[in-house]
């Protein structure tokens, strides 16, 4: 079922008085998000952003100021939360401890009213059914405490799916787990979502998870909606500088540009198609190749402070006299053996793409490439 | 054997004070409780078991266990209900003056129980400010037991309120708004999960409150007014030995509400173990 959320807005504080900002804070400015049926969207933004304030008033926890949310032609504005037919996953769980695992996952066919609920055979098959796609059906008798953190959450996602909701909400569903079960539980997801094809609204900080599971991504700050973009779009042309510093590690470079050239102390940089004055622009890890030797178009000399050599990439962090902070560059296993590369080694970088953020849109620069 | 008891002497605990702060311990627990309590076995010693037997079965206090078990669980039920709306209101809402009431459930710990007796004897009696308005109705509860288990009631609420406050503090609101989002009413979304979590706290609390209400004696002697077989509670009939110089038969009638009491403080131990057990993953 498609969700229509328009022109929501939510204020926190006490309500009467006057002024804006004395006491109250404006926890989302009025958003707009139409989600297609089907579809897994992502919530991404940094605490306090809203974004879990958001999920609960479509979930109908909290109460807007303003605005209306459709689950299809259904208007659920003012619908209670118990009857909006939705699925919620807590970060935490909230499985109902004093129950057995098979007791969690009845509970919401079981509270149905006596006229429409299932019979108990039916809601027994429907239940060992439930726990077999969490792969749990061994765990029926098990109370919450014998479980670890990623079989509750399996409970916990099972236990929403009972009723068939018509949109699932999940609330920072991995935050509380560790980094390895993340991954399974997020492929896992993934998988289930493919086979069921539920609505699926989810909450979270972590950007790799954002960009592994969504369809689109939805990236908010401070109440606002930043972009709305499937994850390749939005890791490749963000919308805006708080997109791109958000989605990944960014390096800094601040200078004086004159005739296309940005200098900085003792170090320049070529920047083709760039106008004169003062400029900060940003570069991704991975857009820094490393050199031994200066390049007519790059003369940037860094020094090697700490190395890391886990994963499919080297990742350095390197430090000089003309940056304000250190930058991060990640290197292919063969440049990291190629330079031989050490802690204390002299180097030059030469970044082989440029943002800028300061222009109405934000512009990508190719320094070493001629103009 | 040697060898055995010095290795054990050389193991040495990182907590400082372990002999001296239990040594201190044990020697108060032996002053305070069981001197006492040495002495109470002491006096009974005087008794032989036919006349032991003799004291406990007297037709008059047998009337009074039956007093003080009913007003006791009268008290405890009513604690229970209102304990639990007590601790309710003071975790889930916020009104102003909610920390003076909170304050004012301690009261009764605080309060000398015959202070309280007093006042609610004085408040209930038929020409107090209450009673006077209740007697028109047929409602007297000075001399009934009804006003027994007031008394009890008013000493030993904060044992309920105060056992399930904390719990209550810990239930994340999570889990009963999950219990909402699965389509649960209320009134169901409290039966079936609230109270279950609450349960072992709520039946400890009732449980204390109980226990406390057997041997309460200054709050209730007033109101009681303590007419033979009517309203005369094993406490006070502990008190009227004890006036008679009678103190092998006061022991008799003592001996029956510590065994009592030490019995049911011993199941409600017991009982909650269980179930916390359960709730952290064994299964019995």
């Amino acid at each position: 079922m498609s969700i229509r959320i328009s022109q929501i807005e939510k204020t926190y504080g006490y309500k009467g008085h006057g002024s804006k900002g004395h006491g109250r804070t404006r926890a989302l400015e009025p958003i707009d998000l139409d989600i297609h049926d089907g579809e897994l969207i992502g919530l991404l933004g940094p605490s306090g952003s809203g974004k879990t304030t958001l999920l609960r008033i479509v979930a109908g926890l909290e109460q807007a100021d303003s605005g209306s949310i459709h689950f299809g032609d259904r208007d659920v504005t003012r619908v209670h939360v118990r009857d909006r037919r939705i699925g919620f996953v807590f970060q935490h769980y909230a499985l109902f401890r004093h129950m057995s695992v098979f007791d969690n996952v009845a509970f919401g066919l079981t509270a149905m009213p006596r006229a429409t609920r299932p019979s108990s055979g039916e809601i027994r098959s429907r239940v060992m059914q439930l726990l077999e796609m969490v792969r749990l059906q061994d765990f029926a008798e098990r109370f919450p405490a014998q479980l670890s953190g990623g079989q509750q959450q399996r409970v916990s996602l099972a236990r929403a799916l009972a009723l068939k909701p018509d949109v699932l909400l999940l609330d920072e569903p991995f935050g509380a787990l560790d980094a390895k079960v993340r991954q399974e539980l997020r492929r896992w997801l993934r998988h289930l979502h493919e086979e069921l094809h539920f609505t699926s609204l989810f909450v979270t900080h972590d950007q790799e998870e954002a960009l592994e599971l969504s369809d689109r991504v939805v990236v908010m700050s401070n109440g606002r909606i930043e972009q709305i973009a499937t994850p390749d779009t939005l890791y490749r042309q963000p919308a805006n500088r708080f997109v791109f510093e958000f989605l990944g590690d960014v390096n800094r470079i601040e200078g004086d540009i004159e005739k296309e050239v940005l200098t900085c102390g003792n170090a320049r940089v070529a920047v083709p198609g760039i106008e004169n004055g003062r400029q900060e622009l940003l570069l991704r890890p991975h857009e820094v190749r490393l050199d031994e030797q200066p390049s007519t178009r790059a003369h940037l000399p860094v020094s090697v402070t700490a190395v890391v050599p886990v994963g499919a990439e080297v990742r350095l962090e390197l430090e000089a006299d003309w940056l304000g902070e250190p930058w991060l560059a990640t290197i292919s296993h063969a440049d990291f053996e190629r330079l031989a590369i050490t802690r204390g080694k002299r180097l030059f970088a030469q970044p082989s793409r440029l943002h800028r953020f300061d222009t109405s849109r934000p512009q990508t620069l190719a320094p070493l490439s001629a103009s | 054997m040697i060898a055995h008891a010095l290795t054990w002497r050389r193991e040495r605990r990182v907590l400082p004070g372990f002999g001296l702060s239990l040594g201190i311990s044990l020697t108060f627990v032996s002053l305070i409780l069981l001197l006492p309590l040495t002495s109470l076995v002491g006096q009974l010693s005087q008794l032989s078991w036919s006349q032991y037997w003799f004291l406990i079965t007297d037709p008059r206090l047998l009337a009074s266990y039956g007093v003080t078990l009913f007003g006791a669980a009268v008290a405890a039920i009513f604690n229970a209900a209102f304990g639990l709306l007590m601790a309710w209101v003071l975790v889930r809402y916020e009104f102003p003056g909610k920390r003076l009431v909170d304050a004012l459930m301690d009261l009764p710990f605080a309060l000398p129980t015959a202070v309280a007796g007093i006042t609610l004897a004085t408040l209930y009696s038929s020409n107090g400010w209450i009673g006077r308005l209740l007697e028109p109705l047929g409602i007297s509860i000075s001399y009934t037991w009804i006003g027994i288990a007031l008394a009890m009631a008013f000493t030993s609420i904060p044992f309920v309120v105060r056992t399930v406050q904390p719990v209550l503090e810990d239930l994340p609101a999570e889990v009963d708004e999950a219990a909402m989002t699965l389509g649960a009413s209320d009134s169901l979304a409290f039966r079936r999960v609230i109270l279950p979590y609450l349960w072992p706290a709520l039946v400890t609390g009732t449980g204390l409150a109980f226990v406390r209400s057997l041997g309460e004696f200054g709050a209730v002697i007033f109101i009681a007014g303590g007419k033979p077989y009517e309203t005369e509670i094993t406490s006070l009939m502990i008190f009227v030995k004890l006036q008679e110089y009678d103190y092998a038969g006061a022991s008799a009638v003592a001996s029956i509400v510590l065994a009592t009491s030490l019995a049911l403080l011993l199941a409600i131990n017991l009982w909650q173990g269980r179930f916390i057990k359960r709730l952290h993953g064994g299964r019995g």
